[in-house]
């Protein structure tokens, strides 16, 4: 490849980074501005035109801190599902030998391509009607309670480990919950960690179930209340566009911010064998 | 040694013999078992027994009698000319959003592999779409797209009327184009991670014989990733049929008049809104279905014999 076509390279895909990335900028200068100014000069900060005041109006319409604490609870639960449950089938499925193991692999496999809007209909006769589980933390959890690419990487990872160690252990008399605390669980960290970011924004930014399972206001996550917001109460607002982009920055922050912390432990390889097993 | 160590001589029980050697494994991934069959297996059963019954919602703890139907609640489905709308809807939704998607990432993804210079930053830019919630990202293309948008602001004449999202032609293409934008960092994802498994040497060998970067292209990496790219055609064609956030919040549920109505949109109105989940139930049945005979064509053509 010569010279010139390595900076054409670069420079391509350079441009389409800030493709990406305009968006999210435009976001931030938008929910800043006192009127919407949707003119090219509107797109660059502009001091005379910079105030706070939407991020006030948002929170007057939907109580950004309860929605915050609602997607984290919602969040939390799946992450504690899936870390809790899904670490001991990764494990079971990596170093135990037991009928149905594969089964089990095949099953953990095939969930993923199974499409939820088949399950939509039957999941809200049985979560809301049956179990009477609507407005509450628990029926918004049930659904993605423990994440099956999750149980899958941490297969991948335990498999990677030498069976020695656990035989080692079980010599010494450990039993089988011991040697995967002590033993298994402090060596795959970096596949907790993979693991957390990609079921975070699972919950997070789910608006489907949490949208069908949640009516009463003070329950819905974020995402939930912002889209309500957006479909129902912004054509009465005095600069729906400035409160809309603000409540949207909130809503992106947390997962965009821990992205870009933790963006190394996002491994295409990791992921990649997560999905294709 | 290592088989005595494996294997230490311990009577050999009834349950050893039918659970295997570690029943343990059985228990520990019993809640992700009971976990399946509660949230997809037994979900899965039902929807189908419902869209066959005369199925309503009724308060909890209350019996209702539900006769078995036939094909009735089919029959009432796709005698809807909406219903019919939807699923073209998402066949235009798809014809865009796939073949863009499966280029445009592979593209991206051999461009980013051998990129050496701001790596991270490019990997970083294209990924934030994808881990951003779909609410959020709506409420900026909105912005951009309304009648006096940005976007309109700089096409200047040639901004179509009226705007895009309210254009009955542009609707739907632009709900295509905003999927294909907010997910393409996930299918960069996969094709980097398919990268790595293409042997340098033959990048070399073809560069000896001649080839040029365009025809190492198609005659190494293209070849190379393809079990990647039939997953990636499967993973966007699954995510385009579940179609369901966009057409509600970009187009005000399914707008202009219906066309970008999505059938996941159309069973939500007609399943909860207006309670016939049975009829929900039964568009979700034939989508599926759909989706696996296109799922399997895809898999055909582009499987190759691997």
């Amino acid at each position: 490849m010569s010279r010139f076509q390595k900076i054409l390279r670069g420079v391509v895909l350079f441009i389409g980074a800030v493709a990406f990335l305009f968006p999210f900028y435009y976001m931030i200068i938008g929910s800043l501005q006192t009127a919407p100014d949707p003119t090219i000069a509107g797109a660059f900060p502009n001091p005379s035109n910079i105030t706070g005041e939407n991020y006030t109006a948002i929170n007057d319409r939907i109580n950004l801190f309860q929605g915050l604490l609602n997607s984290g609870i919602f969040t939390g639960g799946v992450l504690l599902g899936t870390l809790v449950f899904g670490v001991l089938v990764g494990y079971a499925l990596a170093v135990l030998q037991w009928r149905g193991r594969g089964v089990t692999f095949a099953l953990a496999l095939l969930v993923q391509v199974v499409p939820f809007q088949l399950l939509m209909v039957p999941l809200y006769v049985l979560i809301a009607r049956d179990y009477g589980l609507s407005d509450n933390y628990l029926g918004m959890i049930l659904p993605f309670a423990i994440n099956s690419t999750a149980v899958i990487i941490f297969r991948q990872y335990f498999l990677q480990l030498p069976k020695e160690l656990f035989e080692a252990a079980r010599i010494d008399g450990a039993g089988e919950f011991a040697v995967l605390r002590r033993i298994a669980l402090p060596l795959v960290r970096p596949a907790l960690i993979t693991v957390v970011l990609l079921t975070f924004i699972g919950p997070w930014n789910e608006f489907l179930w949490p949208f069908l399972i949640t009516k009463e206001a003070g329950l819905q996550p974020l995402a939930v209340s912002l889209a309500n917001y957006i479909s129902n109460v912004a054509a009465t607002a005095a600069n729906p566009f400035g409160a809309t982009l603000a409540g949207a920055a909130v809503l992106a922050g947390p997962v965009v911010i821990l992205f870009i912390v933790f963006q190394r432990y996002f491994i295409s390889t990791d992921i990649g064998s997560g999905v294709k097993g | 040694m290592t088989t005595l160590i494996e294997n230490p001589p311990r009577p050999v029980g009834r349950a050893r013999r039918i659970l295997g050697r570690n029943p343990l494994g059985l228990l520990f991934s019993a809640p992700y078992l009971i976990f399946v069959i509660a949230v997809f297996a037994y979900p899965l059963i039902y929807s189908i027994w419902i869209s066959f019954h005369d199925f309503f919602f009724t308060a909890p703890g209350f019996e209702a009698d539900r006769p078995f139907v036939g094909l009735t609640n089919y029959l009432t489905a796709f005698q809807d000319p909406a219903v019919i709308r939807s699923f073209g809807n998402v066949g235009i939704f798809l014809l865009i959003n796939v073949p863009l998607t499966v280029v445009l990432s592979l593209l991206l993804a051999s461009g980013l592999n051998r990129i050496v210079h701001f790596r991270t930053f490019l990997r970083v830019a294209y990924y934030v779409p994808y881990v951003t919630a779909s609410v959020a990202v709506v409420a900026i293309w909105l912005f951009l797209f309304n009648g006096d948008g940005l976007v309109n602001t700089v096409l200047g004449p040639l901004a179509p009327d009226p705007s895009w999202l309210i254009n009955s032609t542009w609707a739907m293409p632009t709900i295509a184009f905003f999927v294909t934008w907010k997910q393409l960092g996930f299918y960069i994802l996969l094709y980097l991670a398919a990268l790595q498994g293409i042997p340098k040497e033959l990048y070399e060998s073809a560069s000896t014989d001649g080839a040029g970067p365009i025809r190492s292209f198609f005659s190494v990496t293209v070849p190379g990733v393809r079990p990647a790219t039939v997953l990636v055609l499967l993973v966007s064609t699954v995510t385009g049929a579940n179609l369901f956030t966009e057409p509600y919040l970009l187009t005000g549920g399914g707008g202009p008049d219906g066309a970008s109505a999505s059938p996941v949109l159309i069973m939500y109105q007609k399943g909860l809104q207006q309670g016939q989940p049975d009829v929900a139930a039964a568009i979700g049945v034939v989508l599926v279905v759909l989706v696996l005979v296109v799922a399997l064509l895809q898999n055909r053509f582009a499987g190759g014999r691997d």
